[in-house]
């Protein structure tokens, strides 16, 4: 029997090191995958109430969540290959001018 | 008690990726890293009972949106990244503070969530009845995500395109 | 049942089970060089004893000898790595495959399948998955343009087949019921009219099945659809920079899918284990064993006897094939089994 904030505290901390990539990273691929990371913080939040309240909803909403997060990085990953052919580098602080 | 052993293993081996994937300098081990942690969130979605939510994890996270960053990264050919200026800033900044937010946050967790304990299976969440959720109290946000998968797939398709002024060029000269 | 008990049998289950899936990958090879030997014109195998049959053992002795070449500027983690990667996802699947009904030995009852999951189709779906990352870290570590490029065709065509592969096997889903394997089988036991077996094929679920077996052809690489590790095409592909054991586990991989692959089929299209029975009880113990056997020696037969007769397709006709036929067409058999299934009950 786990206590219901271990699983809570977990889901923190890897939204926490999620938003650590976010800042800290410059590949924008790693940005990007550091925002999937809080992403499954967060479903992970989902479930743990889901099992605590004894409502499904919580487990169909991580369902939605999967869905969105599939969609947001087709588009996030076409966009960097995009910016990639234009400006021939994958480091965000050379990306930081509207002119080539 | 075997329950709380395999979580606190498979919580390991969650941070232990997520903290890998900040430390690597090249973002394929990165990427590798993440599918650790996903498999490892499988787990723990399995311990509190939701099976179907695992399976589709490891299909659709690991299996399929993990494989698309993996793909970017072979096909831009990324490499180990530099440390600029900024990003050591932000290091010596980020870092601690946010070592100690997230210090704070399980603090207030860990005191004010009571004594609840949740069993091992606690919620199970068959296929059959995640099914009859979704088909018909959530029907709706159903069907509003699969169209915005399907203007998502539009815009990958057409922003991952080859340029056409690209070939035009080629023609002329 | 004991925890510790539990724990014997499970691992006495998994051993049988790993040892007889690896001496069916072995003998898998060897069927298929004598098979294609034969549609080719030609003997295979014939001289590492009778009809070639200690041929594994000499292929494994060669596989142990050669010298292992790692390439220079290779990505050393994950070149290692990769085919190892390969190798552990293609043989977990055979975890959640029964291959018969529950048996009682020295008064402990346990089912002929390594651990009986009420989602275990799901998690074969979800190991195939996860098969695509051998492939592709392979390639791309490889640092050979060759070994990129077939890496890249590999995994896109694995991941496009993998829908189709799912979708066809949602119709068989809805007519059982359930996820689970062992419930799947046995919503195909007894007989309509008699003598015709309850068999998913035979329920309906023909058009299913073709989708699903040219999927699996697709999945696993395999002739028509083998356009990534063709020799003519790209040197070998993704394993072309890989020697001795790496590559043995990768050609051992290829197999082990094809094994899944075939049990699957038979599991969920065939009926499984169910066939006549008859005889003293001893042999009504065997049968459902050698029933099971022999469906899935038929579909390896027909992998086989595929691979030595047809061409290969282009790779945008494999993309093209995949996404703009496949898929349609697993989708509406979808609509229809749930409809006629709707309007049925």
């Amino acid at each position: 029997m786990v206590p219901l904030s271990y699983y809570l505290v977990l889901s923190g901390v890897l939204f926490a090191c999620g938003v650590t990539g976010f800042l800290i990273k410059r590949n924008i691929i790693t940005i990007f995958m550091s925002i999937e990371l809080m992403l499954n913080g967060v479903n992970l939040s989902f479930v743990a109430f889901a099992a605590q309240w004894h409502a499904l909803s919580g487990q169909v909403f991580v369902f939605f969540v999967m869905v969105v997060a599939a969609a947001e990085s087709a588009v996030g990953l076409a966009i960097i290959i995009a910016v990639y052919r234009t400006r021939e580098t994958l480091n965000v602080d050379q990306v930081n001018l509207l002119k080539l | 008690m075997l329950h709380l052993i395999i979580f606190s293993v498979f919580g390991l081996v969650c941070v232990a990726g997520a903290v890998n994937l900040l430390a690597q300098r090249h973002p394929i081990n990165s990427a590798l890293s993440l599918v650790v942690v996903m498999g490892s969130l499988a787990v723990e979605y399995l311990l509190l009972g939701a099976e179907f939510v695992a399976a589709v994890q490891v299909i659709v996270y690991a299996g399929a949106i993990m494989v698309l960053f993996v793909f970017v990264i072979m096909l831009l050919n990324a490499g180990e990244e530099e440390r600029t200026k900024g990003s050591r800033v932000a290091m010596l900044f980020g870092i601690p503070g946010m070592l100690i937010g997230s210090a704070l946050i399980a603090w207030v967790l860990l005191e004010h969530s009571g004594t609840a304990s949740v069993a091992a299976g606690a919620l199970p969440g068959p296929p059959k009845v995640i099914g009859w959720l979704l088909f018909h109290d959530f029907l709706l946000p159903f069907e509003i995500t699969s169209i915005l998968v399907l203007i998502a797939i539009m815009g990958a398709v057409v922003l991952a395109a080859r340029p056409e002024s690209a070939q035009q060029t080629k023609k002329e000269s | 049942m004991s925890i510790g008990t539990f724990i014997l049998v499970s691992v006495i289950k998994i051993v049988i089970a790993l040892v007889l899936l690896l001496t069916a990958v072995a003998y898998t090879v060897w069927l298929e060089r004598k098979v294609v030997g034969h549609i080719q014109n030609r003997w295979g195998p014939t001289r590492v004893g009778p009809f070639g049959l200690l041929q594994p053992l000499a292929d494994g002795a060669k596989f142990i000898f050669k010298e292992d070449l790692t390439p220079p500027h290779v990505y050393k983690p994950l070149y290692i790595a990769a085919p190892m990667l390969a190798l552990v996802f293609a043989l977990t699947s055979i975890s959640v495959i029964p291959v018969g009904n529950w048996i009682t030995v020295g008064g402990i009852q346990t089912p002929l399948q390594i651990t009986d999951v009420n989602i275990g189709l799901l998690i074969i779906l979800g190991v195939t998955s996860l098969g695509v990352y051998g492939v592709a870290l392979a390639g791309w570590s490889s640092n050979s343009k060759y070994s990129l490029l077939g890496g890249l065709r590999a995994s896109a065509q694995m991941v496009s087949y993998e829908i189709a592969l799912g979708l066809s096997l949602i119709g068989v889903l809805i007519m059982a019921g359930s996820f689970s394997l062992r419930d799947i089988v046995d919503a195909q036991g007894g007989h309509f009219w008699g003598f015709i077996p309850r068999w998913n094929i035979f329920q309906g679920q023909i058009v299913a099945f073709f989708i699903y077996l040219m999927a699996a052809y697709a999945e696993t690489n395999r002739i028509p659809f083998d356009l990534p590790e063709a020799e003519t095409e790209l040197v070998a592909g993704y394993h072309t920079e890989y020697s001795a054991m790496k590559f043995a586990m990768f050609f051992m991989a290829e197999y082990a899918n094809m094994i899944t692959v075939a049990c699957l089929a038979s599991l969920l299209f065939l009926g499984g284990w169910h066939g006549p029975l008859f005889g003293p009880p001893i042999l009504q113990a065997i049968l459902p064993l050698f029933w099971f056997g022999l469906k899935v020696f038929a579909f390896l037969f027909l992998y086989i006897w595929v691979r030595g007769t047809l061409p290969r397709f282009r790779y945008d006709q494999l993309m093209a094939f995949g996404w703009k036929f496949l898929l349609p067409l697993a989708i509406a058999n979808l609509i229809i089994t749930a409809l006629i299934v709707a309007l049925k009950s």
